[in-house]
Order: C-alpha cells, then structure tokens, then sequence
C-alpha cells in the first residue's frame, strides 16, 4: 500500500519527466536515458552522463522549466554523481528510439547498422560527433552512422 | 629574451606562502587548508590539458582526430569543474570553479608542468597525453576509495574516460612510433619532450603524503611502477626504446612553472581579465 501511494504521488512529475527531451538527441527523454534516478513527492535526483557532456546544465534547466510549468516549483533537483552514470541504464524503449533514429544502441555483441540491420559493419573513429558517440560504417549498405558507446 | 620579467621577492614571497612546510598535524583547520590545495592539484591537472587540447580545435590533421582531441577536452574541463567547484565549497570564500579557474595567475595554479607544456606537433601531444593519462587512470582508480565522498565519486565517473583517453594515445604512439621513418621520429622526440616532467607525477611532498595518510589522496609512489610497466608495454609495441632519464623537473605543485603555463592563461583567462564582473 505504501509503495502504491508513492508511486501515484510521484508518477505525475515522471510523465512530466517522460517528456523532457535530451538536448543533443531530441527523440530520446531524459527518463530514456536513465539520467533521473530518482523521484520524490519533494525531489529528483538527476546524474550527469558524461563528465564534460555540455548538455548536462542544459538538461538541468529544461528539467527545472518543465517542473515548474507543470506546477511543481517546490520540487527541488539534486545532482548525484555516484554511482556512475552507464549505458546500461537507457531503457528499452529509448534504444527502440535511438535506432528508429538512426544510431545503433550501445551493445556488446556485434553492431547493427540502424539502417538496413546488417552486422557487417567496422568502426571508423572511436570518438564521434559527441563524447556519447562513435563513428561506424555499414559494409552492406555503405551508410556511416553512429554508435552509442558502451559506457 | 623573457618575456615576462624576472621573478622578484615578493612573488616569491606569494609562492613561499602557499608552499607546503610539512608542519601538518592533525587539526581540523589545517586539514581543510590542505584539502583546497590538493583539489587544485586534481582540478588544475584536468583544466590546463583540457584547455592545451582545445587549442587544437580546427587544427588536427583530420576531422574524427579533431572531435576526438576535442572531446578529451571536454572530459578534463568536466573533471575540473567538479574538483574546483568543490574546491571553492572547501575554502568557503564563496568561490567557484570559474572564479578559481579564471581570477588565478601563474603562482597559484597547482597543475604539473606535465599538462603545461606546449602542443607541438600530433606526436607530442599524443605522446604527453599517453604519458598523463595512464597516470591519472592509475591515480582515479586509487582515489575511487577515498575517504572523501566527492572525490571518490568524481574518480569514479572520469575513471572510465580517461580509460577511454589512455587507449586513444596508446594506439597513437604505437601507430606513429611503428608507422613511417618520419611518424616516428616526431613520436620519438614528443616523447623526449615530455619524459622529464614524468617523475613530478610520482612526488610525494608533504601535502600529498598528509593526504594519503587521511586516506583522501592516493599513494603516488605506489602508481609508479604500474605506470612504468604500462609504459613500456606500449612502448615495446610500437618499437620505441624509452627516452633516457633526465633530471627531473619539478615545482609545480607549489606553484613554480614554466613559461608556457603563463602565455596558456593569457588565452584562457582574456575576457575574465578584460571584462571582471563578466556574467552570461
């Protein structure tokens, strides 16, 4: 009984969450990307991805914005660095979102190129457009795209 | 000729000043003072590389090296941010990174002279970055247990970059060092260049072995042998004798520097220079 009270009090400011996009790949939510660890009646817990990812103040602030154009002025963001932000925390669904947005998501078997689905596919550069990214070529259909690092 | 004038007493004044004596003991005061000034050691280390790195922004010999030196960057000023914002809370002056960052000159800075020294060509800075990275890879691991929650927390975050960091360098002196006849004499004098500034890395002064003993700072000697064997691994692969040892440099950490690290803040810290009170 007690869990379901939290969650109803506290389910309203995640659907307010679910719609906070990330800054530098808009398809995917804040929730997505596992960047809010936590949800209090009185509290969110958000944790940066990468140590210099230049979104993380953005995201702060859009989270703030969003929270209190939905009313909740008196919910307060905290930043935990600990544990670390991984890979692994990206829901499901965001990495449905990613691929339909053409980059692969973060895998440790082999990589699918997000267009045509092959696994003939060969890294070009470990470091891509952004610290989140590396670069990839399909050998199929010759289309570079990029990869979600395991993280 | 210099260009900057000669050192005169009062300056050194300044640096005697912030100069660990040694006389720790074991009160609280004194521990809070010795916290703010190994903060700046690790904050400063990540700041001054992730700014010589951004120097190479439009520069590198290919765009995916481009992004890559640029998201090192990214990842040393992230790290910075944490240690010196952290830093500012320690000292409770009421300042933050940015003000520690940018409204400090030469003396009071804390990094290694390491981190300091000019880009060069590719090689040398692939050959610094080599060097720097498996060492501060070693040095998050240790400080991943420190007694220090904030730090142990940031440790434990950049620890997987710079992971990311050491791989990119190693394949780049391996590459460089084992490639042409003229890749590898750039990689062997970048890392003739920089070898004498290695063994600042391991100085255990007063500070650091009063750290260590409270369990907040790592044991740097301890590193040391890990780091050389790392070292010469890579080394061995790209077919490169190590550098011959040379008198070390030291200083760094109580604010002596070279040249270099001036001309760097210049650059660094013109509109805060210009423009004080400037805000976004």
């Amino acid at each position: 009984m007690v869990a379901a009270a939290r969650v109803d009090e506290t389910g309203p400011i995640w659907s307010v969450l679910e719609d906070v996009p990330d800054p530098e790949i808009p398809v995917i939510s804040v929730v997505d990307l596992g960047i809010v660890r936590s949800v209090e009646p009185d509290r969110v817990v958000i944790t940066p991805t990468y140590t210099g990812c230049p979104a993380s103040q953005v995201i702060e602030r859009d989270v703030r914005e969003a929270l209190d154009a939905a009313g909740y002025r008196h919910v307060r963001i905290e930043t935990a660095l600990s544990p670390a932000w991984t890979t692994n925390w990206i829901t499901r669904q965001g990495r449905e979102k990613l691929r339909a947005y053409g980059i692969a998501p973060p895998t440790r078997n082999a990589v699918e190129c997000p267009q045509c689905g092959s696994t003939s596919t060969e890294e070009v550069s470990r470091f891509g457009s952004t610290p989140c990214k590396a670069l990839w070529r399909c050998r199929d259909c010759l289309e570079p795209f990029d990869l979600f690092k395991c993280h | 000729m210099p260009s900057l004038p000669p050192i005169r007493p009062e300056d050194e004044a300044c640096a005697e000043k912030a100069r660990v004596t040694g006389a720790f003991d074991a009160q609280a005061e004194e521990e809070g003072g010795a916290l703010f000034e190994y903060l700046l050691r690790l904050g400063d280390d990540s700041l001054i590389l992730g700014q010589r790195l951004s120097e190479w922004c439009g520069h590198a010999p290919s765009v995916e090296v481009d992004l890559s030196l640029a998201n090192m960057a990214l990842d040393l000023v992230g790290q910075a941010t944490h240690f010196l914002n952290y830093a500012g809370e320690v000292e409770g002056k009421g300042q933050d990174g940015d003000r520690l960052a940018f409204h400090r000159d030469v003396l009071d800075f804390r990094n290694c002279w390491l981190v300091e020294q000019p880009n060069g060509d590719f090689a040398q800075t692939m050959a610094r970055q080599f060097l720097f990275s498996t060492w501060q890879k070693l040095l998050f691991r240790q400080l991943q247990a420190s007694t220090d929650a904030t730090i142990a927390a940031v440790a434990e975050k950049a620890v997987k970059e710079v992971t990311y960091h050491q791989e990119l360098a190693s394949e780049w002196v391996i590459r460089l060092g084992d490639g042409t006849e003229e890749s590898r004499r750039r990689m062997v004098d970048g890392l003739d260049w920089n070898w004498r500034f290695v063994p600042e890395l391991f100085e255990m002064d007063d500070l650091a072995a009063f750290m260590a003993s409270r369990g907040i700072g790592a044991d740097l000697t301890a590193l040391r042998p890990d780091h050389d064997a790392q070292v010469r691994a890579v080394l061995a692969e790209a077919t490169l004798e190590p550098p011959a040892d040379q008198r070390p440099i030291l200083g760094g950490r109580r604010g002596h520097h070279s040249e270099h690290l001036g001309h760097l803040l210049c650059t660094m810290q013109f509109l805060p220079r210009t423009y004080p009170e400037a805000i976004w």
